[in-house]
């Protein structure tokens, strides 16, 4: 038959399309498998389980759980590293190989690691890399090469991942016949309800698991449950939809290909049903030996005869489920291995009786036989059992190539654990069961300790309906029923010779833990720590509860005491693409970025704002800013400030708040001037600057810088609501658009357009305001100079402020008008030697340290920061802001960031540097030691190159020292 | 994601929320001894238990105060600054508003 030698025929194989064939390699073998089938049924249906090497000893190793809850199954497909192989669906032309070898898969060259065993006890890491010092550089290269899991391929594509947002009343993980009762019953109550499955279709244990002797028994409850989940218009269905993290209130991450689901849940129910665990035997992670569960899901979902002969090895009634699921496969089934001492009457086991299934009683499997090749399970050892664990050593060889083991479960309750209920080891049944459910949660079927299939049903309608009444205190409360008897669990017991594997993932045995508890590490969370127990891909589904025993029984402590480490986000793999999405990236435009792109700007980043730098091509910069300085300096430029904050500061007490906030006084300020405006933090240090307007006795206009805007607007309300004065605060940051028009012509420009505003020097003064009309186009008037000429700050509507750009621009025309950028009013201002707060300062800088004493209204009583100012004055300044220039012949020009140093120290740095078009020189301010501040004082500045280069303090402003042309 | 009852917005996901730490009555700077101020700014009390805290909720600009149990991360109360200040109550309110 196709798609693999052991396929079963139709019905087996409910998710397998036998009429779509699908090829694919491992290991470079071309292998035939069918649409539905997973990269490990589809191996398994052409005999192959060897899918990787372990972690440390590079031991061989398959699926165990046949359903991603163990770490056998990690492959590499293509790029793609830690696949796991029975999830993953197979695609035509998938490349998959194993991962963790050296030569081949099949005859590992590092597998002889094992034979060094006793060199590498608990703890190697910790016991022999530390000492020389210096001895891990040299071991680490070569364990990263033999201890590893996939490859990543740095030329990895970029691939799509998204995200969503979903809400709900209840959400029901888990769709097995508790979750379909829980989802049908809260959706018959009214509830908004989301049913999320990991699998590709409903059922749970109720589409592999055998509940009764009729083999198809199971799919009958299966489609009544269907019916009812079906015929719900307010519940919805995730399936291949993975819960990967229940965090506070409720908020669970759902991730499903390459989309991450955001859930916001009103209640959640956990029916995420119970893990087979492994027992302790010799060699108990071979290849061919498999939970029972998993030779079930390659049968009845994927149609795999899962081998030839088998041993089944169990506690329970789903053990003998496992036995007739195989003998009506075709697998010859040698014994079914039992340890407890008389058989339960349950129906399966009578029917497994009936069929003459060989029952070893009160025997459990001591250890299990390689194959030669070691690739394999080639036989068990069973010895009878004494005392509660103990095998004798009358053992019967039974010769096999599957071992079925269904011995003990624990729940899976990693979600319910992050949500913050608790794993406590039972004393009746020796698992763990959950405890301490957190209000809003629940739990409902195997998870919650049912296992009976009516009870689990009925404890899934008991918590859905619980669920859809959260919140609601008139509803009858819902009773748990009894649980009834407690399974009897089989769990092994360490075996003399080793290799007793607690943890697969990490290839940690029994005597590796008892070791680590001798050794004191008996606390669960230390000893996870210690050995990495429980670290590897399977995040210890099934080791936890194996590694609780043995501290229990090692230090003699009762099974309630040992606990289950704590469980984090996220329970299953994630990709950083899923947590990445689609990488959203805000900007901010002004409302003339058109116009710049227009122009031929190119545009720089400023925050969130997309500015322009400069106009014109990328090759001309250093001449087009030079010019663009010039038109300034001797015509008139213009340029878009729009980015600058801007807040409307309105009430009788608008002039207290801006006194109390901002340094310098303003109670005085006359209606129609302007006066610089500096913010100071708690500690004094300069947080942000601009100018505030008084518009109106009682009306304030204030600005603030380009990147401190967006924290200012926070910071003010904050104040006011500890202040309450009488002031309304509001931001128009967006709404208000800006140009300064500065230069000696800029004047010239604004008399030439229709306005009620007299611009003559008379009437509109440096430091005023004025508010009125220009061309038509309301406009508030600013006439400041950070550029240091005759300029304007021409405040307008975001919605009319390409009008009256476009006014300008043709007015300014005849007088040579030229836009110019950032790079331009960077060089501009520090020719006038203005600071730029958040570049010339820092987060530690105080005005004193800035050279802005003078900004500090020394009269008043009370600014933000004044208490600081008047200690740290006291305490006197350890730097000094200067100006400076270079001395003599200049090799290098250092650039912003090199350090100023006196003797071997470093004493300051520099924060800005340009050409000065202007001057004819290379400029710039730094901080340096205060004795250094002097004008004319030498010192050395370590360039980028690590040249030392000299400059001079030089008296700021460097340009128009009597700040003539500002007030022209 | 834990949900924050914003006394204003109602309840919304605690990532539209900035926190400011605890609120604090700033000391009379007038009186306060250099100690004392370098202890208001830099020293926080870091209680184990129900703190009080400044909370905004960024996309509507509105500052609150909550209080929150730092050991079970719940949050026990919101409400608005209102409450707990008096208008004119801050130490800072003293400048002569001729």
């Amino acid at each position: 038959m196709s798609g693999g030698a052991s396929r079963l025929p139709a019905p087996w194989g409910a998710y397998i399309d036998r009429d779509r064939t699908v090829r694919f390699s491992f290991e470079g073998r071309e292998i035939e498998g069918f649409a539905g089938d997973t990269i490990a049924s589809a191996l398994a249906a052409n005999g192959i389980r060897l899918l990787s090497r372990s972690f440390k000893y590079h031991r061989p190793r398959g699926s165990t759980s046949m359903s991603g809850d163990d770490g056998g199954g990690l492959v590499q497909v293509g790029d793609e590293p830690n696949v796991l192989a029975d999830v993953r669906e197979v695609e035509p032309g998938m490349t998959v190989v194993g991962q963790n070898y050296i030569g081949s898969l099949e005859s590992d060259q590092a597998s002889i690691l094992e034979r060094f065993k006793p060199f590498l006890p608990v703890g190697f890491y910790y016991k022999a890399f530390f000492r020389p010092r210096g001895i891990w550089n040299y071991w680490e290269k070569l364990i990263r090469q033999t201890a590893g899991l996939g490859r990543v391929d740095p030329d990895t594509p970029r691939r799509y991942y998204d995200k969503t947002y979903e809400f709900c009343d209840v959400a029901v993980i888990g769709a097995g016949p508790a979750g379909l009762a829980a989802a049908a019953e809260a959706a018959e109550s009214g509830a908004d309800v989301l049913l999320v499955e990991r699998e590709p279709d409903l059922g749970g244990s109720l589409a592999f698991q055998r509940f009764d002797p009729d083999a198809f028994g199971a799919e009958r409850t299966l489609c009544r449950l269907r019916e009812r989940v079906a015929g719900q218009s307010n519940l919805r269905v995730m399936t291949n939809a993975v819960c990967t993290g229940w965090f506070a209130d409720n908020w669970l991450s759902i991730i499903s290909g390459n989309r991450l689901h955001k859930l916001r849940a009103r209640s959640v129910v956990a029916c995420t049903g119970v893990l087979e665990q492994p027992p302790l035997f010799r060699a108990n992670d071979l290849p061919g030996i498999m939970f029972g569960g998993a030779a079930q899901r390659l049968i009845r979902s994927y149609g795999v005869k899962p081998g030839r002969r088998a041993v089944v090895f169990t506690s329970s009634g789903d053990g003998y489920g496992v036995a007739l699921d195989l003998d009506d496969s075709g697998v010859d089934v040698a014994a079914i291995v039992d340890p407890g001492s008389a058989s339960s009457g349950d129906s399966l086991t009578l029917a497994a009786r009936d069929r003459g299934i060989r029952v070893i009683q009160g025997c459990a499997v001591a250890e299990a036989v390689p194959r030669p090749d070691k690739l394999n399970v080639a036989a068990v050892l069973v010895g009878p059992v004494s005392g509660s664990d103990f095998i004798a050593d009358d053992r019967e060889r039974i010769d096999c190539d599957l071992l079925c083991v269904s011995t003990a479960t624990a729940p899976a309750a990693s979600l319910l654990c992050q949500a913050g209920a608790r794993l406590q080891l039972s004393e009746s049944s020796g698992s763990f069961e959950v405890t301490s459910i957190p209000p809003n949660a629940f739990a409902a079927g195997s998870v919650n300790g049912f296992f009976d299939l009516d009870a689990v049903i009925e404890d899934g309608q008991r918590a859905g309906m619980s669920a859809a009444h959260t919140g609601d205190e008139t509803a009858p409360a819902a009773v748990e029923r009894e649980r009834g008897q407690t399974r009897r669990y089989w769990f092994g017991t360490e075996h003399p010779d080793g290799l007793d594997f607690v943890d697969f993932d990490e290839d940690v045995t029994a005597h590796d833990v008892c070791d680590a508890i001798a050794e004191g590490f008996e606390d669960i969370e230390l000893l996870k720590r210690y050995t990495a127990m429980g670290m590897g891909p399977s995040q210890g589904r099934q080791s936890a509860l194996g590694a609780a025993r043995l501290v229990a029984r090692v230090t003699g402590r009762p099974l309630s005491e040992v606990g289950a480490t704590t469980s984090r986000p996220p329970a299953f793999p994630e990709k950083f693409g899923h947590l990445a999405g689609r990488a959203f990236k805000p900007v901010r435009r002004t409302a003339l970025h058109h116009r710049h792109v227009e122009l031929g700007a190119q545009i720089m980043t400023s925050g969130l704002w997309l500015r322009p730098a400069y106009y014109g091509p990328e090759h001309a910069r250093a001449q087009l800013i030079n010019e663009e300085v010039r038109a300034v300096r001797t015509g008139v430029g213009v340029i878009d400030v729009s980015t600058l904050g801007g807040f409307e500061i309105r009430g009788p007490d608008a002039a207290e708040f801006l006194n109390r906030m901002y340094t310098l006084s303003y109670h005085r300020l006359r209606v129609g001037r302007v006066r610089y405006a500096m913010v100071l933090d708690d500690a004094g240090v300069v947080v942000d600057d601009g100018v505030a307007a008084r518009l109106a006795r009682n009306h304030f206009y204030v600005t603030a810088s380009t990147t401190g805007a967006e924290e200012m607007y926070p910071a003010l309300l904050w104040r006011q609501a500890q202040w309450r004065l009488d002031v309304d605060i509001s931001d128009v940051t967006s709404s208000t658009c800006a140009f300064n028009l500065a230069g000696p012509r800029s004047r010239a420009v604004l008399e030439k357009l229709a306005s009620d505003i007299d611009f003559s020097r008379a009437a509109f003064p440096y430091m005023a305001v004025r508010v009125g009309r220009l061309g038509g186009i309301p406009v508030r008037v600013l006439r400041i100079g950070f550029v240091g000429e005759l300029g304007y700050e021409i405040h307008v509507p975001s919605a009319q402020a390409e009008a009256l750009w476009d006014t300008l621009m043709e007015a300014g025309d005849e007088f040579g008008i030229r836009p110019f950028a950032v790079e331009a009013q960077r060089v501009l201002r520090l020719e006038k030697g203005h600071v730029i707060v958040g570049q010339d300062t820092d987060g530690l800088t105080n005005p004193l340290e800035a050279d802005m004493g003078w900004a500090l209204g020394r009269r008043k009583r009370y600014y933000v920061g004044k208490r600081s100012i008047e200690i740290a004055a006291a305490k006197g300044i350890a730097r000094r802001l200067v100006g400076y220039r270079l001395v003599g012949s200049v090799g290098t020009v250092p650039e912003e960031g090199c350090l100023v140093i006196r003797r071997g120290e470093i004493v300051g740095r520099l924060t800005s540097s340009a050409w000065s078009p202007t001057l004819g020189r290379t400029i710039g301010l730094a901080y340096v030691a205060p004795d250094q501040a002097a004008a004319g004082h030498v010192f050395d500045i370590k360039a980028q190159d690590g040249r030392m280069v000299r400059a001079e303090v030089a008296a700021l402003p460097f340009y128009d020292p009597g700040n003539t042309r500002q007030g022209l | 994601m834990k949900i924050m009852p914003c006394p204003l917005n109602g309840p919304r996901n605690i990532s539209e929320f900035v926190c400011q730490g605890e609120v604090e009555i700033e000391p009379d700077p007038a009186t306060a001894s250099d100690r004392d101020w370098a202890d208001h700014l830099f020293m926080l009390d870091n209680e184990a238990g129900v703190v009080r805290e400044w909370w905004y909720h960024v996309p509507t600009s509105y500052w609150f105060i909550a209080e929150r149990n730092t050991v079970t991360d719940e949050i026990v109360r919101t409400y608005p600054t209102e409450e707990l200040i008096e208008r004119g109550g801050h130490p800072a309110d003293f400048e002569s508003k001729s």
